[in-house]
């Protein structure tokens, strides 16, 4: 068999992180244009009007829609049909996301904790962040990526409640969180929520929670019922668009379950800001590419 | 809910005549401003090289490229403003700053500072940015360059907004009396949730 050319994943990796920063999902524009007709408030209304043509403008022009072009994320889904090679996966991971900061250009974001230095390339130690999984009866390779800002990741929440606490814990606990993150991650857009893992996985089941399409229900309606029930708690707060008051405090509530220790209920809270943005890109063992969100 | 459409730099005057929940769009004169510019300014005592008296002030950390001498612009959006806190009343006070836009708002100390100088907070919808790199005409000057992208930046801005007047010189503050509203509403939301 012929060696595959990583350069396409490369090059996949650095067009997603860009497509991600100036084109919105299909599914939050819908989102954003249902909420706009049930809001009320003059206030709200006039701010989902400047978060529309904020979109018109990145669509016409190209250009990012937030200037936050966050940190890296990207969901790797190998498909175990085709022998892809794991390690020159993650390399080009690196150099996509390193080459779209410094060829579009952007912003870097990524920087050392201690000495705040920045490399100016949005990766480093650590950086991207990557997450990988397999399917057994696919021979493709799907990555979805997200580019993380800092206004909605800085509001992130997690506790350790134990199972005498119950359900109701967590669901105060999201409620709670919300109403003290106020404006600062540019609401409205999505709450993701872990329930169930461990103190590790239940922040990264948050975060999945986030990259699922906005309204997307979690299949077990136990969890489906959970959603709704929060969505309407967190709307009836009356916080609204960029906390300043209306009926549209959060797009949807998305949550994301995991089976924990019999000692331990843990539950995350990661919010994503009204540009819910993420990309798409599957690949084929042909080379061929396929853009999408 | 008011209306305006105002050009800086300002007057006392119609920045007294602000009331919290109104919307202005603004032409003229814009300073962009962060951590490390105030960090400079207020810790380092460096005093600015322009006169801040009636502008405007944004907090950001622009994306700009320098094609010779002149600065222009890639993409210019708002950052959270309670970060700045700390240096504002004094922005205000002693520099005779009248508009601080930004993000999430401010707290009782540069509310203060509004009602005794007379001055507002504007609240940008957050994420914006491509919007207001359109609104931004022309990148005038950087100050402190060596600051850069946390330098001190003059901005001339067309139908800057919309923004909300989020702290009036009034003593009104709308992210608080919003959230004083949701928090009186949290007794019949926790019965309804069941907790």
């Amino acid at each position: 068999m012929k060696d595959f050319d990583y350069r396409i994943v490369e090059e996949a990796a650095k067009q997603t992180y860009i497509r991600a920063l100036c084109d919105l999902p299909p599914d939050v524009r819908a989102a954003l244009r249902k909420a706009y007709d049930r809001e009320t408030q003059p206030r709200a209304r006039a701010a989902f009007e400047a978060i529309f043509r904020t979109i018109e403008i990145a669509d016409r022009d190209k250009t990012l829609i937030c200037q936050d072009t966050g940190l890296p994320i990207y969901k790797v889904m190998i498909g175990s049909a085709y022998p892809w090679n794991g390690a020159r996966i993650k390399k080009s991971l690196y150099e996509g996301a390193k080459r779209a900061t410094l060829e579009f250009p952007f912003r870097s974001s990524s920087t050392h904790p201690l000495t705040r230095v920045n490399p100016q390339t949005s990766v480093g130690v650590g950086l991207p962040v990557v997450y990988y999984d397999f399917d057994e009866d696919s021979d493709r390779l799907d990555i979805l990526m997200a580019p993380k800002g800092s206004g909605s990741e800085n509001m992130s929440k997690m506790q350790m409640f134990y199972p005498a606490h119950g359900v109701k814990a967590l669901k105060k606990f999201v409620l709670d969180a919300v109403i003290e993150s106020g404006a600062n991650p540019c609401p409205p857009g999505i709450i993701g929520v872990g329930i169930g893992g461990t103190a590790d996985l239940v922040m990264k089941l948050a975060k999945d929670a986030i990259l699922r399409p906005v309204g997307q229900r979690n299949p077990d309606p136990e969890i489906a019922k959970m959603e709704e029930e929060l969505e309407e708690a967190i709307n009836a707060t009356g916080r609204g668009p960029m906390g300043l008051g209306g009926d549209v405090s959060t797009l949807a509530v998305q949550i994301e379950m995991a089976y924990t220790h019999i000692t331990q209920n843990p539950v995350a809270v990661n919010t994503q800001c009204w540009p819910a943005r993420r990309s798409r890109a599957v690949i084929r063992p042909d080379g061929s590419v396929e853009y999408g969100y | 809910m008011a209306e305006y459409h105002l050009k800086s730099p300002f007057s006392e005057e119609e920045i007294r005549r602000l009331n919290a929940g109104d919307i202005v769009c603004f032409d003229g004169l814009l300073f962009g401003i962060r951590d490390l510019t105030q960090i400079y300014m207020f810790d380092q005592n460096h005093e600015p090289p322009v006169s801040l008296a009636g502008a405007a002030c944004i907090h950001t950390a622009p994306s700009l490229r320098k094609v010779g001498d002149k600065w222009e612009k890639i993409c210019v959006g708002t950052t959270t403003s309670t970060r700045m806190e700390r240096f504002t009343p004094e922005l205000i006070g002693r520099y005779g700053v009248r508009a601080i836009i930004g993000k999430g708002g401010l707290y009782q100390g540069s509310l203060d500072a509004m009602k005794k100088y007379g001055a507002v907070y504007l609240a940008i919808v957050g994420g914006s940015a491509a919007l207001e790199t359109l609104q931004i005409e022309e990148v005038e000057a950087v100050y402190w360059e060596h600051l850069h992208p946390e330098a001190l930046y003059q901005f001339r801005v067309k139908d800057f907004g919309p923004l909300t007047v989020a702290m009036d010189s009034h003593g009104r503050h709308l992210y608080e009396e919003v959230k004083a509203e949701a928090i009186r509403r949290l007794p019949e939301i926790y019965k309804k949730l069941g907790v």
